[in-house]
């Protein structure tokens, strides 16, 4: 079987019919892997042994009349952030190279629990620090739409798994973009959910007011779906919702007479927007408005001041997230030490990239004595600025569309010695991480290169469901 | 208040628990501030009388009740320890 002609939901059809069983599925999908990912890199490991038993759990299953769920032996990938007990879970760093967590991550057992087969886990910027996974300590990662570019980050694997078409569905995290913008790179669909809609327990910890586990698919039909399996409470993540959301799965028609989406006029004026990106996302938004949706240009004032005011709250999130890597529980440990302080300042010094010391030094300095108000208060006191500006224009719209990243994919090591560069492919991103919003990126063309440009819509929070129904409305108007 | 010297890099290093080498110094200095920089921007936004954000969950922090369950075992626990002995992890002495 071909396994990249299907999609997720047509796959559990299939292998629910009998037509395919999950073995065969599975097979498939590690064939493929096999055979092209020594040029993609998006692997970092692969648990055959634990696809097939699942796999062989799920036709024993349905060869017996049992539900087999609603992923019942669908291939699924894993970005290398989330911790699945006993199979190695290393952030792609030297730092946890070695690592095996002794639990599982929520989505995991969620995943599991609906019958998806895990194939493995996928690289990633270290620690999920950069938009282009080449802060990997372990990998590079290719675009699968041509190798001389990069997938986008920091889930460039779980982006170019799905890309490739090794798998029709994976699992990555969204801190500033890290869903959004490899799925813009790589012409997947990518979606972080509101804050609070699926569990973190599991997941290693960057900026937690920031992270969310979200779906990359080839549609969004598809991505709905893993969404609605992964979502839903757990009282192991004190910020994750009592009540899961409802209708995440249903998709309903859009009424666009009835559907008023907002244009925001900062995002279209930014320098360094390409013109090409523009184009496309331009003619996406003409595509709604022929359809019957009401277009109005938004203000979002406070939006230039996202950069900074995110690279602030997330690094200082992160050197005290990442204060447990010391060398004594687990993770690397330095030789030789002569005393403690030794032994974490060398164990850190050696297992950290430079990247992820990079953001642990700005987070340290911008909560340090004699600076914390200056810029750490300050910054959670735009923050809330900047989400009052999203809360006062979903007063007026349903939907908020703009590009998901002011260029198309770059080439590997283009912006590798710029790590001001490198943030700012993230500028339209991380403001509805601030804000705690649901986006979604889905692709809406090429440039002239053939690197593909993503759409993004945002929706106000806990909208969720309709976010995910105007995004598979877009799809449907081809 | 953006300008950064390999002293301040120092400093900031030994409150992460960075042992930096000496290349690693200098170039953070140069990078960090450029980065301050970039960051002053905020300066310019009127924050008079705006809270600070504290937390995107609608719910705010969710609360669970107090009670006893299982948690990992001790082999589980110490299994990726670099040092272990006696159902404990080791480290060199703290107190000398």
């Amino acid at each position: 079987m071909d396994i990249t002609k299907f999609t997720a939901i047509e796959l559990a059809e299939k292998i629910k019919s009998k037509e395919f069983t999950a073995r065969e599925v599975t097979e498939a999908s590690l064939a493929l892997i096999d055979a092209k990912d020594n040029e993609i890199g998006a692997f970092l490991s692969i648990d055959r042994e634990g696809a097939l038993a699942a796999a062989a759990e799920i036709d024993r299953k349905i060869s017996a009349g049992e539900d087999a769920g609603v992923l019942g032996g669908v291939p699924v990938a894993v970005k290398d952030n989330i911790c699945i007990e006993d199979m190695t879970t290393t952030c792609a760093s030297k730092m946890l190279e070695n690592y095996r967590p002794p639990y599982s991550a929520h989505v995991v057992d969620k995943l599991r629990a609906a019958g998806a087969v895990i194939i493995g886990k996928t690289n990633l910027d270290e620690f999920a620090m950069g938009s282009s996974t080449e802060n990997s300590a372990l990998k590079k990662t290719a675009n699968p739409r041509n190798t001389a570019y990069v997938p986008g980050g920091s889930s460039g694997g779980s982006a170019a798994a799905v890309a490739a078409g090794f798998v029709p569905l994976a699992l990555g995290s969204d801190t500033g973009g890290s869903i959004r913008q490899p799925a813009s790179y790589c012409g997947v669909v990518g979606m972080k959910p509101t804050y609070g809609v699926v569990s973190r327990y599991g997941l290693v910890a960057f900026g937690s007011s920031l992270d969310q586990i979200g779906p990359f698919a080839r549609n969004t039909k598809d991505a709905a779906l893993l969404l609605d399996v992964i979502a839903g409470p757990d009282q192991r993540d004190s910020n994750c919702a009592p009540e899961k959301l409802t209708g995440l799965n249903e998709l309903n028609d859009i009424d666009y007479s009835g559907l008023k989406i907002g244009l925001p006029k900062e995002y279209f004026e930014t320098e360094g927007l390409d013109s090409q990106v523009r184009q496309k996302v331009e003619a996406a938004i003409e595509k709604f408005k022929t359809a019957g949706a009401e277009i109005r240009e938004i203000h979002l004032p406070m939006i230039k001041y996202a950069v900074p005011t995110y690279y602030i709250v997330a690094t200082a999130e992160a050197s005290s997230n990442l204060s447990r890597f010391d060398g004594a529980h687990y993770g690397h440990r330095c030789g030789d030490a002569t005393d403690i302080i030794d032994m974490f300042s060398r164990s850190r010094e050696e297992g950290f990239g430079e990247e992820v010391k990079r953001r642990i030094m700005l987070g340290t300095y911008v909560l340090s004595a004699g600076y914390y108000d200056a810029y750490y208060l300050r910054a959670l006191k735009v923050r809330t600025k900047i989400a009052d500006d999203f809360a006062n224009a979903f007063k007026e719209v349903d939907i908020i569309a703009a590009p998901v990243a002011p260029s198309t994919a770059f080439k590997t090591g283009e912006k590798t010695n710029d790590p001001l560069a490198m943030y700012l492919s993230d500028i339209y991103t991380i403001s509805v991480n601030l804000a705690g919003l649901p986006g979604i990126s889905l692709p809406c063309g090429e440039a002239d290169n053939g690197m593909p440009v993503g759409l993004q819509l945002i929706s106000a929070m806990n909208q969720d469901a309709k976010l995910l129904a105007v995004s598979a409305g877009f799809e449907e108007l081809g | 208040m953006s300008k950064i010297t390999e002293e301040d890099i120092k400093k900031i290093a030994l409150l992460s628990r960075l042992e930096l080498d000496e290349k690693e110094v200098g170039k953070f200095a140069g990078q960090l501030e450029s980065i301050l920089e970039y960051i002053e921007h905020l300066s310019e936004v009127d924050i008079e009388g705006v809270e600070p954000f504290i937390s995107a969950a609608a719910s705010g922090n969710v609360f669970r009740e107090d009670r006893i369950i299982p948690s990992l075992p001790n082999e589980k626990a110490l299994q990726n320890a670099p040092k272990s002995g006696e159902g404990f992890f080791k480290v060199p002495a703290v107190i000398k």
